[in-house]
């Protein structure tokens, strides 16, 4: 059954539906969306669509945004905390085109915000949704590789494998050596893989008033964290969990407090530092 | 010492119309080690398997006098409780270690998984318990950071004890615990086994072929053949006047050194 505001819209591409993905797929991807906020970090299963872009490249979390944007929403993409990279731009470009949204690069204007690797410096809002490409969406995936396993492991709660590899980390480089993709315990409930961000932004997922959305295309899964719930990360009482810091600070804005990006500028081997979240570092200059 | 331990009552084990195991019933006391022999194929495994929960019988039933929460049915114990009762209470030795130990992280993280599982937090605390029973299982503690890939089959063996035993278990299944080593390295897990079985007060479901191993460990014995309990008594008895001609058959078939 065809949208009924989609006759209202001359400037729509006739050939897609609103959002690219159909009615009836929308509404799928929704249901799993619901399941996926009442039950915190756990996997929903969903049948994910092909997307006219090669899996890796963000088609879970596209699928995800196609079923929740809507006219009145303003898009962010980012895609390692840059607002101008390929995967970026071509994404936002995307729904600019099959959902005649308006989209920004401001973190504050947004309402929803997909992301690669990142979740953005400046702190995230009530009503704000962070969606996340994931590429390997099952966090015990490296340590147990059947499905059935890893399925019976969450549903009994079993994690003393995970603690494991966080052990073993320990032994063999003297600190949990994790530095992305760490793993978190949803609600004391569910531990989740929170996508390859950098472990520096663990705690940002901690108690987020923005809702998190998590989908990954590939393995056809949904997972989300509704807003105010805690996420921690894991980690051991003599060991705890810390994240990344620097001693440079950001060469174009001066933060001593963002994710600092390395970079190579020249053959001699001259190397700056700058803020990996585009946004934030020029809001600072 | 009034209850058993563990009680099995007629269990019977089929695959399709192949009966593995058929009514084996027994009791197994608190601080006993119970000998299960036979040939290959007599469903020796497939009772152990049985007994631990690993495999759901037929028929019959297990019954198992836990610490705290009184006697339970195993195979009517929820899947969570049944798993949470085999990784505190119980150890599983297996023949192959390989099967027993994850080969891919250091002795060290394979000996405290146990721990971790429970809710052990504190890295220098698993990681002493660890070294301590390295010690225990007469494992070098040098090799503590390295992983049993490295390791000599006598020694994943030995590691698959300690980490089977860390959790301070009651009762211990075996499958063949020394089967494919060779001789001197199986004496020395021999010699091993009964130290510990004797001074943690252990009980042991001990499947083997090797009725010298079973001289060795164990004090009762059930002889099975064809899925059926043929025999069982002392083991002692059972070896030197032995009743059954398929239990005489296996006592005569040892071969004399």
């Amino acid at each position: 059954m065809p949208d009924a505001t989609i006759q209202d819209t001359p400037s729509q591409d006739a050939a897609y539906n609103y959002g690219y993905l159909d009615e009836q797929t929308k509404r799928m991807i929704r249901r799993a969306i619901l399941k996926a906020v009442a039950v915190p970090g756990y996997q929903v299963p969903f049948g994910g669509r092909e997307m006219p872009l090669p899996y890796g490249w963000g088609t879970g979390g596209i699928q995800v945004t196609a079923a929740i944007i809507g006219r009145e929403d303003t898009l962010k993409v980012i895609d390692q905390g840059a607002d101008d990279t390929t995967n970026a731009v071509s994404i936002r470009r995307f729904f600019a085109r099959v959902a005649q949204v308006a989209t920004t690069t401001h973190t504050k204007e947004a309402t929803i915000i997909q992301t690669r690797h990142r979740v953005p410096e400046t702190p995230l809002t009530d009503g704000q949704i962070l969606v996340f490409q994931v590429p390997i969406p099952e966090p015990l995936r490296m340590l147990e590789p059947r499905e059935t396993e890893t399925r019976t492991l969450h549903a009994l709660s079993e994690y003393g494998v995970m603690q494991v590899s966080l052990y073993e980390s320990i032994a063999r480089h003297g600190r949990i050596a994790k530095t992305y993709n760490y793993p978190v315990m949803v609600n004391g409930r569910y531990i989740m893989s929170p996508s390859p961000i950098p472990k520096f932004d663990n705690p940002k997922l901690d108690r987020s008033p923005a809702l998190q959305l998590y989908g990954a295309g590939r393995e056809k899964r949904i997972y989300a964290v509704p807003p105010h719930t805690p996420v921690n990360s894991l980690d051991f009482d003599d060991h705890p969990f810390e994240v990344e810091t620097w001693t440079e600070s950001c060469e174009l804005c001066g933060s001593t407090e963002s994710f600092l990006d390395e970079m190579i500028v020249d053959d001699t081997g001259k190397r700056l530092f700058v803020c990996s979240d585009t946004d934030y570092c020029e809001s600072r200059r | 010492m009034s209850t058993p331990l563990l009680s099995a009552r007629d269990v019977s084990k089929r695959f399709g119309g192949r009966v593995a195991c058929r009514d084996v019933s027994f009791d197994l006391w608190p601080g006993e080690v119970l000998g299960i022999v036979g040939e290959s194929g007599s469903g020796k495994t497939t009772l152990l398997n049985c007994l631990a929960g690993r495999l759901l019988p037929d028929g019959g039933s297990v019954t198992y006098e836990t610490r705290s929460a009184g006697s339970v049915d195993v195979h009517r114990l929820s899947e969570a409780r049944r798993r949470l009762l085999a990784r505190t209470e119980w150890g599983f030795v297996n023949q192959d270690a390989r099967e027993g130990l994850r080969m891919g992280v250091s002795a060290g993280a394979n000996i405290g998984e146990r721990l971790m599982a429970v809710g052990a937090r504190h890295y220098g605390e698993i990681r002493g318990q660890a070294a301590d029973w390295m010690g225990r299982v007469e494992i070098d503690v040098e090799r503590l950071d390295d992983r049993p890939t490295t390791y000599s089959g006598g020694m994943r063996q030995r590691l698959q004890i300690a980490r089977n035993l860390v959790s301070n278990p009651r009762l211990v299944f075996m499958d063949e615990p020394t089967g494919g080593l060779d001789v001197s390295v199986q004496a020395r897990i021999l010699d091993l086994l009964r130290g510990l079985v004797e001074g943690l007060h252990l009980s042991v479901v001990l499947v083997t072929h090797d009725l010298g191993v079973a001289r060795l460990l164990t004090h009762r014995l059930m002889v099975m053949q064809g899925g059926t309990v043929v025999e069982q008594g002392l083991t002692d008895q059972v070896l030197d006047d032995p009743q059954h001609p398929y239990t005489q058959m296996l006592v005569a078939s040892i071969l004399p050194v």
